[in-house]
C-alpha cells in the first residue's frame, strides 16, 4: 500500500479553506451537499433558485454574513447583508423585494453596536427598496460565537423571458465587468487586526439591481450575471467557464483596477483577480450588443468604471486564460482556498 | 505605481527581447535563483518570448520549499500544544509535513495565527503573558533582519513567552551546491535581488571568480528580468564572468548595513538540511547561544517528533536543483496539485511547481 504523507482531499475536518469560496468549497458543495439535496433547481448551482409560483416567476437565495471586523470603511456587516442577498437576486435577474433577517447573537456582544448594525441595515434596505418582513434572533453562550453573524434570505420577481445562468456563456460572447476590482477585500483587510495600513480604498458594497435594470435596457437577455465576491473576478470566471463548457479569455490591460488597491495587493502579495469584490458584477452578452451595454453601464453611478475585458471561446472549455501585456497567455485558476500572504 | 509600472512596460520588455535576440548566437542554460523570479517569469510568460536555445531553470529559491520535513515536523508538534500560540506567514500553514499541515493543526484546535510580520507575533506574547508564543521563522537573508530584530526587541520587553523556531537558510552556499553538482547545467545566475538588498552583491564576488560564471543581481518585474537575462546572455557571449547589478534601486555593494548588524548580533552560521537537496555545509542561521531563551526549539526540545517522511512519488529535490521542469514530473497535476500537494513547491506562492500548475496547465 501507498502511504501518502500528505493530507488527503477528503480532508476529515471542515477548514477555513472550504469556506474560501474556491476549489475546497466547491468539493464540500459537489461531495456532500448536492448529492444530499439534488433536485433540478438546486443542481443548476445559480446564485439562487428561480420558482415557478402560481404562475409567477420569483427569486429565491439566502446568504450568511460572518465578516470580520464588522464596520470597515465604506460599510458593516449590516449593510453588507443586505446587498449581498440583493445582489444575488439581481444577478438572477429579479426585482428585489422582500427580504429576511437572523441574527446570531453572542452572549455580551454591546446593544449599542446592534443598534448600529441594525440601523445600517435599515438604510440599505430603504435605499435598495426592499422591505425586511421576518426575522428571527438566538443568542449563544460568551465565547459561542464571535459577536454577530446575520442570515439574510431574500426574494424577488422575475419577468418571463430572462434567465441569465453560469450555463449560458456562448463562443463569441463578450465578458465585461461593471467597474474596479477588488475594492472590497482590500478595504476589510486594511483595517484587520494586526495588519492596520492606510489604504483609503472604501468598500463598493452597493446594491446591484438598478445597475442590472438600466443594463437590461441595452441587453434585454443577458447570457450570464454574476457578482464576484469570495475569490474575486477569476472564480466567478472560472465557475461560469466550467458550467459553461467554454473557454474564456481576459486581457490583462483591460482590467479596472485602482491604483490603491493594486499597490495594496503588491505589498500583501495578493492578486486582484481573487480579492473580494461586494458592489460589482460580470456581464456576458451576446456580441453585437456590448457596445450599447458598455454606454448604458457606465452611465450609471456603479457603472462608471465599467469595461469589456474579454470574450468566450469554443477553446479550451473550463479554462480561464489572460493576455498580457507582453502578450503571452496564462492560466487564471481557481484559488484552493484562502489566498495566502507571500513570505518575501 | 510608481517603480513598478515603469516596470511592467510593454514597450520597454520588447525592446530588451529584441537585444536578447541580437546578442544570442548559441543556447544558453541560465537559472533564476528566487522564486518570486520564477513565479513573475511564468506569470508573464517571460520565457516563451525568450530566443529558442536560451533556456531559463528555476533555483532554489523559494523558502517554503526548502524548509525540511523534520522542522515542519517539529513546528506542527509545538503548534498542538495547548500552551502554545504558533504564529507564522501564511504560506507554510498549508505545507505538507510527515502526517499533517499547520491548517489541520489549526482545525484541531491549534491556536495558529497567521502574521505578516514577526513584530506582531510580539505583540502577541506582550499582550498575552499566559501564552507561549512561537514564531515560524523561516526564509532567506530576505526576512532574517525582521525575525533578528523581532528577538531584539523581545528582550527589551523582558519578554519571556516569546520564541523562534528558526530555520534560515542562505542563498550563497546553496549557489555553490548547484555549481559543484557534476550534472551542472547552470552557466549564469538571476540573483535574487531582495537577498542582495540586505546582504550587498558583494557576497558574489568570490563564487564568481571560483567558478567562473556570471551573476546578475536581478528584480522580479518584467522589465527588471529581461535586462538581467540580457546583462548574464551578454557576459556569457563575450566569455566574462562577473558580478552585475541590475536592480541598483534596491541593491548596494555592501548591502543593509543596520540589518547586517542586528543579523549579525543575533545569528551565526550553522549547517542546514534542505527539503530536496540534503545538508549544506553553513548553508544557515540559528540564534546565538546569548538567545537561547528565544529558541524554541530549545525551549520545546521534549517534545515528541513523528520520523520525517516525504513522499516517494514527489521529485521536488530534482526541481529545486533545476534538474526537472515541474511539468516533466510524473506526478504534476495528477497525485500532486495544489489542493493534494505532495511536495512543498505545489503550495507556495512561490514554488515553480505551483507557478506552472497555476498558470501554465493545459487544458485536463
Amino acid at each position: 500500500m501507498l502511504s501518502c504523507p500528505v493530507p488527503q482531499s477528503a480532508t476529515e475536518l471542515v477548514l477555513l479553506g472550504h469556506g474560501s469560496g474556491g476549489k475546497l468549497s466547491s468539493d464540500l458543495l459537489r461531495q456532500l451537499f448536492l448529492p444530499a439535496f439534488s433536485n433540478p433547481l438546486l443542481d443548476s448551482l445559480g446564485d439562487g433558485a428561480v420558482l415557478e409560483l402560481s404562475g409567477e416567476r420569483v427569486a429565491f437565495t439566502t446568504d450568511s454574513y460572518v465578516v470580520r471586523p464588522l464596520f470597515f470603511p465604506g460599510g458593516d456587516i449590516g449593510s453588507l447583508a443586505v446587498h449581498g442577498t440583493v445582489n444575488d437576486l439581481a444577478m438572477m435577474g429579479a426585482r428585489p423585494e422582500f427580504l429576511s433577517a437572523s441574527f446570531i447573537l453572542e452572549e455580551g456582544f454591546e446593544v449599542d453596536q446592534l443598534r448600529r448594525i441594525v440601523a445600517s441595515m435599515a438604510a440599505a434596505a430603504r435605499e435598495a427598496g426592499v422591505w425586511l418582513v421576518t426575522g428571527d434572533t438566538k443568542v449563544v453562550e460568551r465565547g459561542k460565537g464571535d459577536g454577530v453573524f446575520i442570515n439574510t434570505t431574500g426574494v424577488g420577481s422575475v419577468r418571463t423571458g430572462l434567465a441569465p445562468a453560469p450555463q449560458r456563456a456562448r463562443p463569441g460572447d463578450v465578458v465585461l465587468v461593471s467597474g474596479s476590482l477588488g475594492d472590497h477585500g482590500v478595504a476589510i483587510l486594511s483595517v484587520r487586526q494586526g495588519l492596520e495600513f492606510e489604504t483609503g480604498v472604501v468598500s463598493d458594497s452597493a446594491a446591484l439591481h438598478g445597475l442590472v435594470q438600466a443594463g437590461l435596457r441595452a441587453d434585454p437577455d443577458p447570457h450570464v450575471l454574476r457578482d464576484p465576491t469570495r475569490g474575486g473576478l477569476a472564480s466567478a470566471l472560472n465557475e461560469i467557464a466550467a458550467a459553461s463548457h467554454v473557454g474564456i479569455e481576459i486581457e490583462e490591460e483591460s482590467l479596472p483596477v485602482q491604483p490603491a488597491v493594486q499597490a495594496a495587493c503588491e505589498l500583501l502579495g495578493l492578486d486582484p483577480l481573487y480579492v473580494a469584490n461586494e458592489g460589482k458584477l460580470v456581464w456576458i452578452c451576446a456580441p453585437e450588443r456590448a457596445d450599447a451595454l458598455l454606454a448604458e453601464l457606465r452611465q450609471q453611478p456603479l457603472g462608471r468604471q465599467a469595461a469589456r475585458i474579454g470574450t468566450v471561446s469554443a477553446e479550451r472549455p473550463g479554462l480561464v486564460s489572460l493576455r498580457t501585456r507582453l502578450g503571452t497567455q496564462r492560466i487564471v485558476d481557481t484559488l484552493v482556498g484562502e489566498q495566502l500572504p507571500r513570505i518575501c | 505605481m510608481k517603480f513598478l509600472d515603469e516596470y511592467r512596460r510593454a514597450d520597454l520588455a520588447r525592446a530588451l527581447l529584441r537585444e536578447i535576440a541580437s546578442i544570442v548566437t548559441k543556447p544558453w542554460v541560465l537559472m533564476e535563483v528566487c522564486g518570486g523570479q520564477t513565479h513573475s517569469i511564468v506569470r508573464h510568460g517571460l520565457d516563451q518570448l525568450l530566443p529558442k536555445g536560451v533556456e531559463l531553470i528555476h533555483g532554489p529559491g523559494c523558502p517554503v520549499c526548502v524548509t525540511p520535513v523534520g522542522i515542519l515536523d517539529q513546528a506542527m508538534a509545538i503548534a498542538a500544544r495547548p500552551e502554545v500560540t504558533f504564529c507564522s506567514f501564511g504560506d507554510m500553514l498549508r505545507v505538507p509535513g510527515s502526517q499533517t499541515d499547520l491548517f489541520h493543526v489549526k482545525s484541531r484546535g491549534g491556536d495558529v495565527r497567521v502574521v505578516y510580520s514577526p513584530l506582531d507575533a510580539v505583540e502577541v506574547a506582550r499582550a498575552h503573558p499566559e501564552r507561549e508564543v512561537v514564531f515560524f521563522a523561516v526564509g532567506f537573508e530576505t526576512t532574517a533582519p525582521a525575525n533578528a530584530a523581532a528577538v531584539l526587541h523581545a528582550r527589551r520587553l523582558g519578554l519571556k513567552n516569546f520564541s523562534l523556531l528558526v530555520s534560515h537558510v542562505l542563498v550563497p552556499p546553496a549557489l555553490e551546491a548547484i555549481l559543484q553538482a557534476p550534472d551542472c547545467r547552470v552557466q549564469g545566475f538571476l540573483a535574487a535581488g531582495h537577498v542582495c538588498s540586505v546582504m550587498g552583491w558583494c557576497q558574489y564576488v568570490d563564487l564568481v571568480a571560483r567558478f567562473q560564471v556570471p551573476v546578475v543581481v536581478t528584480g522580479f518585474e518584467p522589465v527588471d528580468l529581461l535586462e538581467g537575462i540580457r546583462r548574464v546572455l551578454l557576459q556569457l557571449e563575450q566569455g566574462r564572468a562577473e558580478v552585475e547589478n541590475a536592480y541598483p534601486r534596491a541593491v548596494r555593494r555592501d548591502g543593509n548595513v543596520p540589518a547586517l548588524q542586528t543579523l549579525q548580533q543575533v545569528f551565526e552560521p550553522t549547517d542546514r538540511v534542505w527539503r530536496g537537496m540534503g545538508t549544506i555545509p553553513l548553508s544557515g542561521w540559528r540564534l546565538r547561544e546569548k538567545f537561547r531563551e528565544f529558541d524554541a526549539a530549545h525551549r520545546f526540545a521534549d517534545v515528541p517528533l513523528p520520523a520525517a517522511e516525504e513522499s516517494p512519488l514527489c521529485r521536488s529535490g530534482e526541481v529545486l536543483q533545476g534538474r526537472l521542469k515541474p511539468d516533466q514530473c510524473p506526478a504534476f497535476g495528477r497525485e500532486c496539485t495544489p489542493l493534494t500537494p505532495l511536495g512543498a513547491p505545489m503550495v507556495s506562492n512561490e514554488g515553480a511547481c505551483a507557478a506552472y500548475y497555476r498558470h501554465r496547465r493545459s487544458p485536463c
